[in-house]
């Protein structure tokens, strides 16, 4: 079983449109998983029309909470916070109270609060999901708006997707990323078998693809390449050839921009099931490629 | 002022409207008082457009425990207090993990042998400096290190009332770095593109910002006319306004890809930039 991950650095470069393309090629050739491990913006199984068979609760963080009643009022705990998520009372004597949203779970105050009158509840953080769609399991989930450890819950959807593919006998894992360099980015990439980083010829574009290689470097992950939009900008697209070249990354597809892309978004279809045009024949070399590469690791 | 820009989808123009807006407040005195803070740590990009002079430079570090072997008694207080798993008392050896520490300083508090102390662990730099009179500061997250929100707040402390606008370009998403990028602004102008993705992502951008955070919200619908009508009945059924509708050009796609402005490639976007902030300061005050 290989495990693929689209990556990007930069956001909105296209990393769901060849994910979902290539889980669509992949699954005509093998038995595949789907995972989208952008957890706090999934879009994957918008392009899927996936039927939902379970739904879990995810729990991880942990947040502070002042029993107002027990609380002595002496600030211990809002001079021990680092994370600036304690806030005084309005009057002396009145109790302290805690921002839940910027408190970091440490749980310093509960520790050391002289009056023991801090509690650390756990809140829930998020779902995740496992469904089914026509190329294949499905697994996706759903951070909560401002919620924590996006990396926790990328690790918990990467176990589940690849305890599925063990158990039924797939033989890729297709994985949708996040965007950055971050915890999601990295619980999304450590193990996997290849990372294809989806980049736009943009000054952006190649300043974030240096990260992102960074980060396939730096936790040992083979890395390829695909150019999205290819002919927004040619120089461009060459100079990440030669820096590709240099590096002896190489470069999986040239991608040509067409609004078929969009538009097969709206009909919510991945666009090698959309249309047959330039840029399906082109995510097809990429899909083979990546099957190749990933056939040597 | 404090106005963040951010988005939920990645890819939709923050940056793109962040740096234009900026560029467009009229008059020297003005952008003297501006301050720009790119806040997108982990792929920090408006210094591409706004080219700025860097100053100075420094270090962002988390304060991660050092233990003092001679005074370890393996008690493994630290390792329970620890709600990250980033010390581990072993019989023989305290280990500490660096890239998993939250720099609370919880350990060296709890150890009863005081053998705890803290060193700086370096995750990222803060570079700052001028661009075009506007005062500009970014966060860049070091390589391999996970935690973004640290360099989001100490880039933050840059904040104070010497300015009149504060201009911050979150990070795409909707975890706890776009939170900090948001929290305590005055105005959330979200960027979306009107697609199904864009669309998906700029409710979940307004669950965190309007919802959790409190924040009045407009919308930039950016690459108008492609995709559908999701995003306009989503903006109207929610009262959300939308301030400013840029179409899809493949001009201003060519001219972001070599790095160059929205205003500096068809400068009569300067007026519309401007009106988008007259727009931004009159819903900010309602």
């Amino acid at each position: 079983m290989k495990q693929v991950v689209v990556l990007s650095g930069k956001g909105g470069t296209g990393k769901t449109t060849v994910a979902a393309a290539l889980g669509h090629l992949a699954s005509q050739e093998a038995p595949i998983v789907l995972l989208d491990a952008d957890v706090d913006a999934s879009n994957l199984d918008l392009v899927l029309s996936p039927q939902l068979r379970a739904k879990h609760d995810f729990f991880s963080s942990k947040v502070a909470v002042i029993d107002p009643a027990s609380c002595q009022s002496c600030g211990r705990c809002q001079e021990l916070c680092r994370f600036d998520a304690v806030l005084a009372p309005k009057e002396d004597g009145e109790p302290y109270a805690i921002d839940s949203v910027a408190c970091e779970g440490c749980a310093v105050c509960y520790y050391q609060c002289p009056a023991e009158a801090v509690r650390m509840d756990e809140p829930q953080d998020g779902l995740w999901f496992r469904s089914d769609t026509a190329f294949g399991p499905l697994v996706h989930a759903h951070l909560y708006a401002g919620h924590e450890n996006s990396g926790k819950l990328v690790a918990e959807v990467r176990q589940q997707a690849k305890a599925i593919a063990l158990e039924g006998g797939h033989e890729y894992v297709i994985i949708d990323g996040p965007p950055g360099i971050g915890c999601s980015v990295i619980a999304a990439t450590t193990g996997v078998d290849l990372a294809l980083m989806v980049i736009e010829p943009t000054v952006s574009g190649i300043h974030d693809l240096e990260r992102i290689l960074g980060v396939a470097r730096h936790f040992g992950v083979p890395a390829v390449v695909c150019v999205n939009k290819y002919d927004i900008n040619l120089e461009k697209t060459n100079e990440i050839a030669d820096y590709c070249a240099d590096l002896d990354i190489e470069v999986v597809g040239r991608v040509p921009f067409n609004t078929i892309a969009t538009e097969a978004m709206v009909a919510g279809k991945p666009v090698t099931v959309y249309g047959d045009g330039l840029i399906t024949e082109e995510l097809r070399n990429v899909w083979s490629r990546v099957r190749d590469k990933v056939a040597d690791t | 002022m404090i106005l963040t820009i951010a988005s939920g989808k990645g890819g939709t123009g923050k940056t793109t409207i962040a740096v234009n807006l900026a560029l467009s407040v009229a008059s020297a005195e003005q952008k003297s008082r501006l301050l720009f803070l790119d806040c997108d740590v982990e792929e920090p990009n408006a210094h591409l457009f706004l080219k700025p002079s860097v100053a100075a430079r420094e270090d962002v570090a988390v304060r991660v425990p050092r233990v003092d072997a001679s005074r370890c008694t393996h008690h493994g207080r630290c390792t329970v207090v620890c709600q990250f798993h980033a010390i581990a008392a072993l019989p023989n050896e305290t280990l500490v993990f660096p890239e998993l520490c939250h720099g609370c300083g919880g350990c060296a508090l709890a150890c009863p042998e005081k053998a705890i102390s803290e060193e700086p662990h370096v995750i990222g730099i803060i570079e700052e400096g001028h661009a075009d009179g506007i005062n500009f500061a970014h966060g860049v997250l070091n390589v391999g290190e996970p935690m973004a929100t640290p360099v989001i707040r100490q880039l933050k402390r840059r904040l104070s009332n010497e300015y009149d606008l504060a201009i911050l370009d979150a990070p795409p998403g909707t975890a706890c770095p776009v939170v900090e990028s948001m929290r305590g602004a005055d105005f959330l102008l979200l960027v979306t593109e009107p697609t199904p993705f864009g669309l998906h992502d700029l409710r979940l951008a307004v669950q965190v910002g309007r919802d959790e955070l409190g924040l009045p919200v407009g919308v930039v619908a950016n690459q108008d006319g492609v995709g559908d009508a999701g995003v306009d009945e989503y903006c109207e059924s929610e009262g959300i306004p939308i301030l400013m509708r840029i179409p899809l050009d493949r001009r201003i796609a060519e001219a972001y890809s070599r790095g160059i402005t929205v205003v500096d490639a068809l400068p009569e976007y300067r007026d519309r930039f401007q009106q988008l902030m007259h727009s931004i300061l009159k819903e900010g005050q309602e």
